[in-house]
């Protein structure tokens, strides 16, 4: 019985694409697309947010960093899909790899601000560079994956994949061994050490591999909206993901799907209701944090 | 489930049905800066061109308007998103609105893709002018150098040996100096570039101290054009060194904010209050009349942009999908605010360019007057460079 | 470059440190006392702004404006501290970061709805908008050294009530170990409802003054709000001393680089590029500042808990 929701999910959404053509949606086509993206970079956010218990308050600065990569490489006249993604997901865990390597030998409310600052240097250092658009951003064209032409069917259904792909690599990793620890780490970090675990291995390595799926997603949105935006890169986005993690219920396995869902859906309906809609986003945020510390899922779960 | 989907499918077909009853209106998309330092600007666009649309009785061409307004914020991402709203989900026949040429150049492409014309009422790129200029890109208002060429122009008849110049570092803001210093054969002491927004001046004022040029000339316009006038005048530099503008930061808006500090400063423009024919003088007086205040160039600009729909669709029948004829009726001009308006190949303006000066009347009032003509029928510097034709 | 530049420019420096330093004292306090994550705090700063630019409309003159909106800011603050904040003391940080940027988009969607979203206009006052001669030939504006002078007498008046009151004493008891003050009866919850609104105060008072030198306006608080927690960071939490070097070396670090770094560049490259990388520049060095400090004092330069 569990897998009907499921299959039924999947195979609408595998249909959508179609019926949006036949009846002219290809907007929400779009939307859809981004909701999957967000998802990714959200449920990315959460394996080092809820499952290590990392506040990172940078991780725009791989998310903006996969869209930049597209933008820049493209422009340098590297065409070929495949090795923009490799480059741009490798630049991604590179990156992560530094910061968390400085980042986490702090804790608490140093770790939110050195992440930050480390994200900011980013935002400002691509900023500085005015040949690849500076402020202004840059425009991504699609590259050629020579199986198939990119456009904007073949990407809903790539992101799809990878979003899929991406969860159950997820999935798979937090119910290992290699999960459970984390786990034990973010609950009592000097028992784990105690017990002779590497702890700080543990954590980088949670780190990196969310870097390099924030990457990932970055990529995919720059495909999406063809355009590399420096707010990719501002702690405004930071606090985005963040508040899609918090918002689905942080440490929950669908968190991040279901925050990235639900705000996107509420940013675009209220944003057509009023053009007050931020006030909205907050109230509903504000109750989510006062009221509902484990997020939707954690309501939902509560609920069945 | 079943019948849901029936009833779906009926609603679907009535409202199909209801669409095609319906009489063709024109969806005009107006993307604009109306929050935020450039808010100024982008809110006398829409004034404008809201008054045009009063005058034409809510019709452009005989055809009903529907004009759908976003906000970009003045940032490039808020303006794609808002874009691809009215291209995809709106689909609207023409955009118009957008205020800084950064933003403008961040949608472009998007736009011109889907085959939209584009009004430009303000933002007038050199980009567009030349190499990439587009069949889909018309602008009303003035290409970014043109201005600042008038007042280069004008500064050199007045003999100055030397000159700093200071404009915010996007692309109207290189136009803005290139477009100075083609016309100023004089020195220039510097030529200093600030971040876009920038709302502190004290590091250039510094800096323009310790140079001592013999005059300034600063485009600043918006919020940025209020605080670097304020400031230079607390400065005390506005006694020493004379400033002078283009028409964008000196015109009734940052007269408003800045007030007496303002009178006697030469300015640049290609519209002035005084222009003596018919639809400037309705526009100027209903102006005044709507929104209780002094109608600023941007505002002219947004009232001429549907002026020119207007014109554009009247000569075509109202037919949109005849895009090339579309083309060639706004680039045979149309009566603007400025008299008989006429393009280049390049979709921009061939027009004059008027000295202004700020001064205060008898009465108290500080108003911007016309005092002279730098340039007559002035086409930009770029459009030998374009192909079409 | 002449010596007047080089002054001319320090002072700009201070004068932008200051007053970061009055957002970082009431953000370094709560953080150092309550350890609570405030991202409102430059919304704060946004409505006393705000507030004096009304003021000036209705009463007419700057300094009743500014006294007013010190009082108004502190009360809203105050009413948060009870309403929201109060509840967040003891959750965690990530909860607080959360609850608090709901904050900011609700106050700017509130600013917005009552004074619009186009700036408001607040010009210096009348006496004070001239220059005045500081050394022979030197020039500066007279609105800008009284910033520097409220902003100094404002960290004196700080240091005396942190320093030499009781209520500092309890202050400085709760910053470096919380229960031990409670356990020797420092009225907990009044105090934090009373240090919230002092903080607000402060904020208050750098919107007033930097609002005619800025702009009052949606967001402003926000890119200050950054800075605020680079300097506290830098600081030390919970230290007022740590805020005001971490201020000053902010404020230094960001006008040295908007003024110095584009003339040295511009000497090897194009007026374009180096005010290109100047500001960029300078902006990064701020937060190299702030790793590099992390790095090798992980609780920063003068840690207020031991």
């Amino acid at each position: 019985m569990r897998w009907i929701f499921p299959t039924v999910l999947l195979g609408l959404l595998l249909a959508f694409p179609p019926i949006a053509a036949a009846m002219g949606l290809e907007f929400y086509q779009g939307l859809l697309t981004k909701i999957m993206i967000f998802a990714l970079a959200a449920s990315s956010l959460n394996l080092i947010l809820g499952y290590g218990g990392m506040v990172s308050f940078g991780h725009a600065a791989y998310f903006g960093l996969g869209a930049y990569t597209v933008a820049i490489l493209m422009r340098e006249g590297v065409t070929s899909g495949w090795v923009i993604w490799a480059v741009a997901v490798g630049l991604s865990a590179l990156l992560a790899l530094l910061i968390g390597a400085i980042s986490l030998r702090t804790r608490g409310i140093y770790f939110i601000m050195i992440t930050l600052a480390f994200a900011q240097m980013i935002y400002y250092l691509v900023v500085s560079f005015k040949q690849y658009g500076g402020e202004d951003g840059l425009r991504a064209r699609r590259p050629e994956f020579g199986l198939f032409e990119l456009n904007d069917t073949t990407l809903y259904y790539l992101t799809l994949g990878v979003l899929l792909a991406a969860l159950y690599l997820l999935y798979r990793l937090v119910h290992s061994r290699f999960g459970r620890v984390l786990q034990a780490i973010r609950e009592n970090e000097a028992r784990a050490l105690a017990l002779g675990y590497p702890v700080f291995h543990f954590q980088l390595v949670a780190f990196v591999l969310a870097g390099a799926l924030a990457g990932l997603a970055g990529v995919l949105m720059a495909h999406y909206t063809q355009y590399a935006s420096p707010n990719l890169l501002a702690w405004q986005q930071s606090g985005h993901l963040m508040m899609m993690v918090i918002l689905g219920g942080v440490g929950q396995f669908w968190g991040g799907v279901l925050g990235a869902l639900v705000l996107s859906l509420v940013e675009e309906i209220l944003q057509d209701l009023t053009i007050h809609w931020q006030l909205g986003v907050g109230l509903i945020l504000l109750f989510i944090v006062l009221f509902a510390p484990k997020g939707l899922a954690g309501l939902m779960r509560r609920g069945s | 489930m079943k019948k849901l989907v029936w009833l779906m499918v009926f609603l679907g077909l009535m409202g199909f049905s209801l669409a095609l009853a319906q009489p063709r209106t024109v969806k005009v998309g107006f993307v604009s800066t109306l929050s935020g330092g450039g808010a100024a600007l982008g809110i006398d666009v829409r004034d404008g061109f809201n008054l045009a649309l009063r005058h034409l009785n809510n019709q452009l061409g005989g055809l009903p308007v529907e004009v759908i307004v976003a906000d970009d914020q003045q940032n490039p991402d808020v303006a794609r998103q808002a874009v691809d709203r009215m291209l995809k989900r709106d689909r609207v026949d023409f955009l118009t609105g957008i205020i800084f040429s950064n933003i403008l150049l961040a949608v472009g492409d998007a736009i011109f893709e889907e085959k939209v014309f584009y009004i430009s009422p303000n933002a007038g790129p050199s980009e567009y002018a030349g190499e990439q200029c587009n069949p889909y890109f018309v602008n009303v208002a003035w290409q970014n150098d043109n201005l600042h060429e008038a007042m280069g122009q004008y500064v050199q008849t007045r003999r100055f040996e030397n000159v700093f110049l200071l404009a915010p570092n996007y692309p109207a803001g290189r136009d803005a100096l290139t477009g100075f210093k083609r016309y100023f054969k004089g020195r220039v002491v510097a030529e200093v570039y600030h971040r876009l927004n920038q709302l502190d001046f004290s590091a250039e004022i510094a800096q323009i101290r310790a140079a001592r040029p013999k005059a300034v000339y600063a485009f600043e316009p918006g919020a940025m054009g209020v605080n670097f006038i304020k400031q230079y005048a607390e400065a005390g530099l506005l006694r020493e060194i004379p400033l002078f503008l283009p028409g964008f930061s000196a015109d009734a808006d940052v007269i408003r904010a800045v007030g007496r500090g303002m009178v006697g400063i030469y300015n640049s423009s290609q519209w002035t209050l005084e222009l003596n024919n018919p639809i400037n003088q309705r526009f100027v007086e209903d102006f005044r009349k709507t929104y209780n205040r002094t109608p600023t160039l941007y505002a002219s600009q947004g009232y001429d942009a549907a002026l020119l729909l207007d014109a554009a669709i009247k000569a075509v029948g109202g037919d949109l999908s005849k895009k090339d004829e579309l083309r060639k009726a706004m680039l045979a001009g149309f009566n603007s605010t400025r008299g008989p308006l006429r393009f280049s190949p390049n979709g921009y303006p061939i027009q004059n360019y008027y000295l202004r000066q700020v001064i205060q009347q008898p009465g108290g009032e500080i108003v911007n007057r016309q005092v002279g003509t730098i340039f007559t029928n002035h086409r930009d510097a770029y459009v030998d460079r374009c192909k079409l034709r | 470059m002449p010596p007047s530049l080089f002054i001319e420019q320090v002072l700009n420096g201070f004068q932008f440190g200051l007053m970061l330093f009055l957002l970082a004292a009431g953000l370094t306090l709560v953080l150092g006392i309550m350890d609570t994550i405030n991202l409102a705090h430059g919304s704060l700063y946004m409505i006393g702004a705000y507030l004096t630019a009304t003021l000036v409309g209705v009463t007419g003159s700057f300094w009743l404006a500014v006294l007013g909106a010190v009082l108004g800011t502190a009360l809203i603050g105050m009413l948060l501290e009870l309403s929201v904040l109060r509840q967040l003391y003891r959750r965690d940080h990530l909860s607080q970061v959360l609850a608090t940027f709901a904050l900011i988009l609700i106050i700017n969607e509130v600013v917005r709805m009552i004074w619009g979203s186009q700036p408001l206009l607040l010009s210096t006052p009348e006496a004070l908008s001239g220059p005045v001669e500081i050394l022979p030939g030197l020039y500066y504006p007279a609105f800008r050294l009284v910033i520097i002078g409220v902003g100094l007498l404002v960290a004196l008046l700080l240091f005396w009530l942190v320093n030499r009151t009781r209520v500092g004493m309890w202050l400085r008891a709760g910053a470096s170990n919380r229960e031990m003050a409670q356990a020797m009866g420092v009225p907990i919850k009044p105090l934090f409802t009373l240090l919230f609104g002092v903080g607000a105060g402060l904020c208050a008072i750098a919107g007033a003054f930097l609002g005619p030198i800025l702009a009052v306006q949606i967001g402003m608080g926000e890119s200050i709000l950054i800075l605020a927690f680079v300097v506290i960071v830098i600081g030390g939490i919970g230290s007022i001393k740590g805020a005001l070097v971490g201020a000053l070396l902010v404020g230094l670090v960001d006008t040295a680089g908007r003024a110095f770094l584009p003339l040295l560049l511009s000497r090897v490259a194009s007026p374009e590029v180096a005010s290109n990388l100047g500001p960029a520049l300078a902006s990064i060095l701020i937060y190299l500042l702030m790793a590099v400090v992390l790095f090798f004092r992980p609780q920063g330069l003068f840690p207020a808990r031991t």
